[in-house]
């Protein structure tokens, strides 16, 4: 599949002359959702305002949908909805008018019928005469999901929708991203939680400080993830490990009195069982066993480590 | 060109206007009549005629520059300092939209809020005097690039200003002594020679000659310059605009 969001190189260095963005590459296809993972002031918000056009590209290129978001950017940006970190609304307009006036914004005609199903999609369809300071901040992020969704668009981009937010709000949040992409909406979030990205993410795009470290299928990860370690030691030292358990793919610690043994907690069998009665039969007395799994908050973590080393 | 953009801009600020219509409509009129009172009686009990027109209506043509070119700018930078204010620009920054298009959203409808202002205040004047408009297409033209100029300058003032102080700052610093400097209330002919020479550097002189020049025929400077210095005027703000949104400065980091 083509992407649809395709970025090359991109840098950018800030007026101060702080470099936000150091070289990111990344692909999005069509229909996903990428989760871009990072810790505050990773860049995340930096690489959403030069894809939307909110702050300038310093080197590098964009392509939205085949077009260049500097060059085509009326193209390009038609594409594209944004729903920004801040929740910045006027707070005496009512929710319906300025859900109106982003569609109107985008040039496309007025269509009561699409922005009643907006708004009812978000829940906001009783609230679309109430004025912005009369709604609760999670009723804020939401019209600012509508306004973002009211011209259309095959992107969304979502920064950090649920920073600060409840956890019953956060899986109502969930519950919307994976509704539209259903509707075939591609999504772009970012976060600062790793359990968001492993909720709703198809991708991972893990980013520091303006580098994107890796870019993996969420399925991928887990299961890197979902690695877990047994640490077997024994009563006495080997030389090498017995035949009779090569099948299982251990490793002889150097000190010959432990073996290692990876296995995938989500698969239909651990093995374990097997694996211990097989170091039974052949002879090997146990001392103590231990398990060790990495989370994806360790492998995030040594990432950002290995990145600042 | 975007025009469902140009119009939702335009109309949402124009929405903003009407709703406090009252406010709109009754502040000219209560000052304008105030100015007649404070300048036409007061004042023109002494000064009885300016070169042939009587003192009450040859202020009116200064009187409705002071309000038009105020309102404008005041307009105009609230208009697009407000959304900065709020942080709703990222919308406007994010949308298929190029800087004339944004530039005619809001100071279309901040020239047009400044316009009708300028036509009430001239009503309300013809109620206090006998007015007589000898070019009115001069007049009217004169009023409309008035009001588009000065809204244009008060958009760069509204994108320039950090905060609610700096916003009021260069209006009453140095738009409203230059509009009371400029002609508004006198004749330039009546003030000391060194005086005449001085403020012929007051570019709102030639604006406030030139729209009296269409009421009256009377004009402190030719006619021809008034209409050279408010094109000069208008081009220079535009220029500054385009170089704005081409740097992104203030807006687009
Ligand atoms: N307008 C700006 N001028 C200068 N530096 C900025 C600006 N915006 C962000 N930065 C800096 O760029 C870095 C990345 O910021 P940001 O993209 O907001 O990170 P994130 O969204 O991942 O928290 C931060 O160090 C921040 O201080
Ligand atoms: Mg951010």
């Amino acid at each position: 599949m083509a992407a649809i969001v395709d970025i090359r190189d991109l840098r950018k260095t800030y007026d101060g002359g702080f470099e936000a963005l150091k070289g990111v590459n990344l692909s999005i296809e069509e229909g996903e959702i990428i989760a871009l993972l990072g810790p505050n002031g990773a860049g995340k918000t930096t690489l959403i305002s030069t894809i939307c056009g909110i702050t300038n590209v310093g080197t590098g290129s964009i392509t939205v949908g085949g077009f260049d978001a500097v060059r085509d950017y009326r193209q390009a940006r038609n594409l594209i909805g944004l729903v920004p970190q801040e929740i910045n609304l006027e707070p005496f307009t009512k929710v319906i008018d300025t859900v109106r006036f982003s569609r109107g914004l985008f040039g496309k005609p007025r269509d009561e019928a699409y922005v009643e199903k907006v708004l009812r999609q978000l829940s906001l369809w009783d609230k679309r005469n109430a004025r912005a300071m009369e709604l609760s901040g999670g009723m804020k992020r939401r019209v600012l999901i509508a306004k973002a969704l009211v011209h259309e668009p095959r992107i969304l981009f979502l920064d950090e929708p649920t920073a600060g937010v409840d956890v019953e709000l956060r899986k109502d949040m969930w519950d919307i991203v994976s509704e539209l992409q259903a509707q075939g909406v591609t999504i772009i979030l970012t976060t600062h939680y790793i359990e968001e990205a492993e909720a709703i993410a198809d991708r991972v795009g893990v980013i520091n400080k303006g580098e994107l470290l890796l870019v993996e299928d969420k399925a991928t990860l887990m299961a890197r993830l979902g690695q877990k370690h047994l640490q077997i030691e024994l009563q006495e030292r080997i030389e090498a490990i017995p035949e009779a358990l090569n099948p299982h793919g251990l490793e002889l610690a150097t000190d010959g009195q432990s073996l290692h043994y990876s296995y995938d907690t989500r698969g239909e069998r651990t093995g374990i069982t097997q694996l211990l009665n097989d170091i039974a039969a052949a002879g090997l007395v146990l001392r103590d066993i231990r398990t060790q799994e990495s989370s994806l908050e360790e492998i995030f973590v040594s990432l950002v480590r290995e990145d600042a080393a | 060109m975007n025009w469902a953009a140009i119009s939702a801009i335009y109309v949402t600020e124009m929405h903003r206007f009407f709703r406090t219509l009252a406010q709109s409509f009754i502040s000219p009129v209560i000052s304008t009549s105030l100015y007649f009172v404070v300048f036409g009686a007061a004042i023109g009990s002494r000064i009885q005629e300016v070169e042939g027109v009587s003192y009450g209506a040859f202020i009116v043509p200064g009187l409705v520059m002071l309000s038009v070119i105020t309102q404008a700018i005041s307009n105009a930078s609230f208009g697009i300092y407000f959304p900065k204010f709020l942080g709703t620009t990222y919308e406007l920054l994010s949308a298929p939209l190029s800087f004339l298009e944004i530039v005619l959203g809001y100071v279309g409808a901040a020239a047009t809020k400044a316009l009708f202002i300028g036509v009430v205040i001239l009503a309300t004047a013809s109620l206090f005097v006998d007015l007589q408009i000898q070019h009115p297409v001069a007049m009217v033209a004169f009023l409309v690039l008035t009001c588009v100029s000065f809204a244009l300058m008060g958009f760069i003032i509204g994108i320039w200003a950090g905060n609610f102080e700096q916003l009021q700052l260069v209006p009453l610093l140095i738009i409203t002594p230059l509009i009371f400097l400029g002609g508004s209330f006198y004749s330039i002919s009546m003030l000391p020679p060194i005086w005449q020479t001085i403020t012929l550097f007051n570019p709102v002189v030639y604006l406030i000659s030139g729209f009296r020049w269409a009421f009256f025929g009377l004009a402190d400077v030719p006619i021809g310059m008034s209409l050279v210095a408010i094109a000069g005027f208008t081009a220079l703000c535009l220029a500054a605009i385009w170089w704005i949104f081409r740097s992104g400065w203030r807006i687009r980091s």
